[in-house]
């Protein structure tokens, strides 16, 4: 083969390797302005339809024709936060525990383990939280419920239960799905503190909990944070799971053991059989978390970006 | 320049196939892995009449899914030249699936409703009822085999207005039964249906002034009642909760081996849920002349009165001769042998009067938008 051939030949890959990689960059832009424009078309009826008060009304009532989002906007809102409350000082207790206290021979397989139970599917979490967690949740709510009862504030939040399935059973659930990821993201963050402070921390006598508090959190603080808020973007949008175990009634409510609804759950529920305005609000609620989900993901990204950037100038 | 046109070309494909994987998305997949979806590309040969061959697509009612599967089985014995591809979803998906053309025939457990009549502007859709079912109320209560329930009692109970089981309007209907205080725990649809559809179409009926919460697929209902995904999650919640009723498709009330109340029909009789009660009450139907009627609180000593019916809905004009055979047979045999399959499955065979009107009806597929004015209804 002639030396030409060669040379010829190597640019030409160059070239379709850089065609390639852009069309697959643009694909996904392509992608999302797509969904971005069907969903709101197919879903501009609604808006229409409702007018102003019905985009914020709770009433979601398919046979009175009545398509207000609150209800579920709501329960994903209520259902996040729990899971938040819960995962995030398990998951930093779990990264401080990687990253702080154990050998890094015992770490590796706990990482391991962290990291298999972000691969167990959402729906596999949803059957597991609906036959085996919320029959047995049901008799501890219950026994809270008439624990509490009368107690003002925490009497109408912890009130009894319909089932084992409620706001508070799906929060439970998504903090245990949220979990993995939250713990793997703040402990990279985390191991980036530079060894330098830490020593410097003990040799001036500070104690583990000291050190961490005076060395780790203020270099880690927002790093923490972005992965909190891609914890609670998953939990938010996550479906399946929720679907199973929220309860399914559409309810704006303080009492948390009550059966509520979130958004995606909604619309894997009931797009099946919807037809008109009722398939375009429920089109127009995935917009809607379509959005929140974008806001709560930019602001994780730049609190995170914001970190680096700092951690990088120090 | 050769480059250059290879880029053009292939931004094109890229495009291409970012619109065809769109495509596919907004169909949301049947979930039959169908390889063909274009109808008229699957036609390798215009065959014979009577050896059939290509791909025939559908969507639609989940009510149908077992009865289309056991269908397309034993078709597949009689004509293994024709794949049919029934892909569920629900009623209004499988109804949006048809105006857009993506499927050659829809399962749908209701007529096309008046909100949706634009998107079959201009086109004749033929109706073809294939299956009737019951709705059964089953319920959980040891030592009460056999419950007597009437209209206004059931739309009170899942209103959430009858509380406990000892309640003098069950009592008044069930003098001998010995009822216990227990309270009621409510089982219905934490998902769209159209059984909730039907079932609730039946209270809107048979409890006029009582019942207040409407007909949808979905229903506002009280929180206190408990929702389970599908006909087998609420006959889980039933099957585990002492007290708690729910209303299940009867096919599936059967298989998990749970209590039936009897219900009150127009007559005044209490019938307990059965393929020949639904088929009565089907038959007791008025049938109007686009072959769509209501079995629900049909008139008729026998009838069971929550009886529903599902039709396949085919568009009347097509525009393969293959696609127009391969349907004419397809659904013939849903309508002839096919009908067969049903008590088995713990669904009711059309009445003989109804069966007869819709493979009357069959030579009309392909007939094209001009003929048949008899399709619109009356």
């Amino acid at each position: 083969m002639p030396a030409s051939a060669l040379t010829e030949r190597r640019p030409f890959g160059d070239r379709l390797f850089q065609i390639l990689a852009l069309a697959a960059g643009l694909l996904v832009l392509a992608i999302l302005i797509l969904i971005a424009i069907t969903t709101s078309q197919q879903s501009a009826s609604w808006f229409s339809s409702q007018g102003l008060s019905g985009i914020f009304s709770a009433t979601w009532n398919p046979s009175a024709n009545k398509f207000g989002p609150m209800g579920f906007v709501y329960g994903t809102a209520i259902s996040s936060l729990i899971a938040i409350i819960i995962a995030v000082p398990l998951s930093l207790g779990i990264a401080l525990l990687l990253t702080e206290v154990v050998p890094r021979r015992w770490s590796r397989p706990i990482v391991y383990l962290v990291d298999l139970l972000a691969v167990v599917p959402s729906v596999v979490w949803g059957l597991w939280g609906i036959l085996v967690l919320a029959p047995w949740l049901q008799k501890i709510y219950t026994s809270i419920g008439s624990g509490v009862k009368g107690v003002p504030v925490i009497g109408s939040l912890f009130g009894p239960p319909v089932s084992g399935a409620s706001f508070f059973t799906a929060g439970l659930i998504l903090a245990f799905m949220i979990t993995p990821i939250i713990t793997s993201l703040s402990r990279e963050v985390i191991a980036t503190v530079p060894a330098i402070d830490r020593e410097g921390a003990y040799a001036l006598g500070a104690t583990r909990w000291e050190m961490i508090r005076g060395a780790v959190w203020p270099h880690s603080q927002s790093g923490i944070v972005g992965s909190i808020l891609l914890g609670l973007g998953r939990a938010m949008g996550e479906t399946i799971a929720a679907a199973l175990v929220i309860g399914s009634s559409v309810q704006v409510t303080s009492h948390l053991f009550a059966p509520g609804d979130s958004m995606p759950a909604v619309i894997a529920n009931e797009f099946g059989e919807a037809s008109g305005t009722f398939r375009a609000g429920l089109i127009g609620l995935g917009v809607l978390l379509f959005l929140l989900t974008i806001i709560i993901n930019v602001v994780a990204r730049g609190v995170v970006a914001r970190s680096t950037r700092r951690s990088r100038g120090a | 320049m050769q480059r250059v046109r290879i880029q053009k070309t292939a931004t094109a494909g890229v495009a291409l196939a970012a619109v065809a994987v769109l495509a596919a998305c907004s169909s949301s997949g049947s979930g039959s892995g169908s390889s063909s979806s274009s109808p008229k590309a699957s036609s390798s040969s215009s065959a014979a009449a009577a050896k059939l061959s290509g791909t025939l697509n559908a969507s639609g009612s989940t009510f149908q899914t077992t009865f289309q599967q056991a269908a397309i089985q034993a078709f597949k014995a009689e004509q293994p030249g024709l794949t049919v591809n029934y892909g569920g979803g629900g009623s209004g998906k499988g109804r949006t699936d048809l105006s857009s053309g993506v499927v050659n025939f829809a399962g749908s457990d209701s007529p096309i409703p008046a909100k949706e009549a634009s998107n079959f502007k201009g086109k004749t859709i033929l109706y073809f009822p294939v299956v009737i079912g019951p709705i059964a109320l089953s319920y959980n209560l040891s030592g009460v085999s056999n419950l007597k329930l009437d209209g206004p009692t059931i739309a009170k109970i899942f209103q959430g207005e009858i509380k406990t089981w000892s309640d003098p309007a069950i009592k008044a209907l069930n003098p001998s039964a010995k009822l216990p205080s227990t309270a009621i725990t409510v089982a219905r649809r934490s998902d769209s249906s159209g059984t909730t559809q039907n079932f609730s179409q039946f209270l809107v009926d048979a409890a006029p002034g009582v019942w207040k919460l409407g007909t949808s697929s979905t229903i506002n209902w009280p929180s206190g009642t408990r929702g389970g995904s599908g006909n087998g999650g609420v006959d889980s919640i039933v099957k585990s909760t002492p007290g708690a009723i729910g209303y299940v498709d009867f096919s599936d009330a059967k298989a998990s081996n749970l209590s039936m109340a009897s219900v009150k029909n127009q007559s005044g009789a209490f019938i307990a849920p059965s393929a020949s009660a639904a088929s009565a009450a089907a038959s007791q139907a008025t049938v109007k002349s686009d072959l769509t009627f209501s079995a629900i609180w049909a008139p008729g000593a026998s009838s069971y009165p929550v009886t529903y019916q599902s039709w396949d809905l085919v568009n009347a004009a097509q525009s393969s001769s293959t696609t127009t055979a391969n349907l004419k047979g397809y659904l013939g045999y849903l309508l002839g042998d096919g009908q067969k399959l049903l008590p088995e499955l713990n669904y009711a065979p059309l009445p003989a009067n109804i069966d007869k009107m819709a493979i009357a009806q069959l030579s009309k597929i392909g007939s094209g938008a001009a003929a048949a004015p008899s399709s619109a209804s009356s």
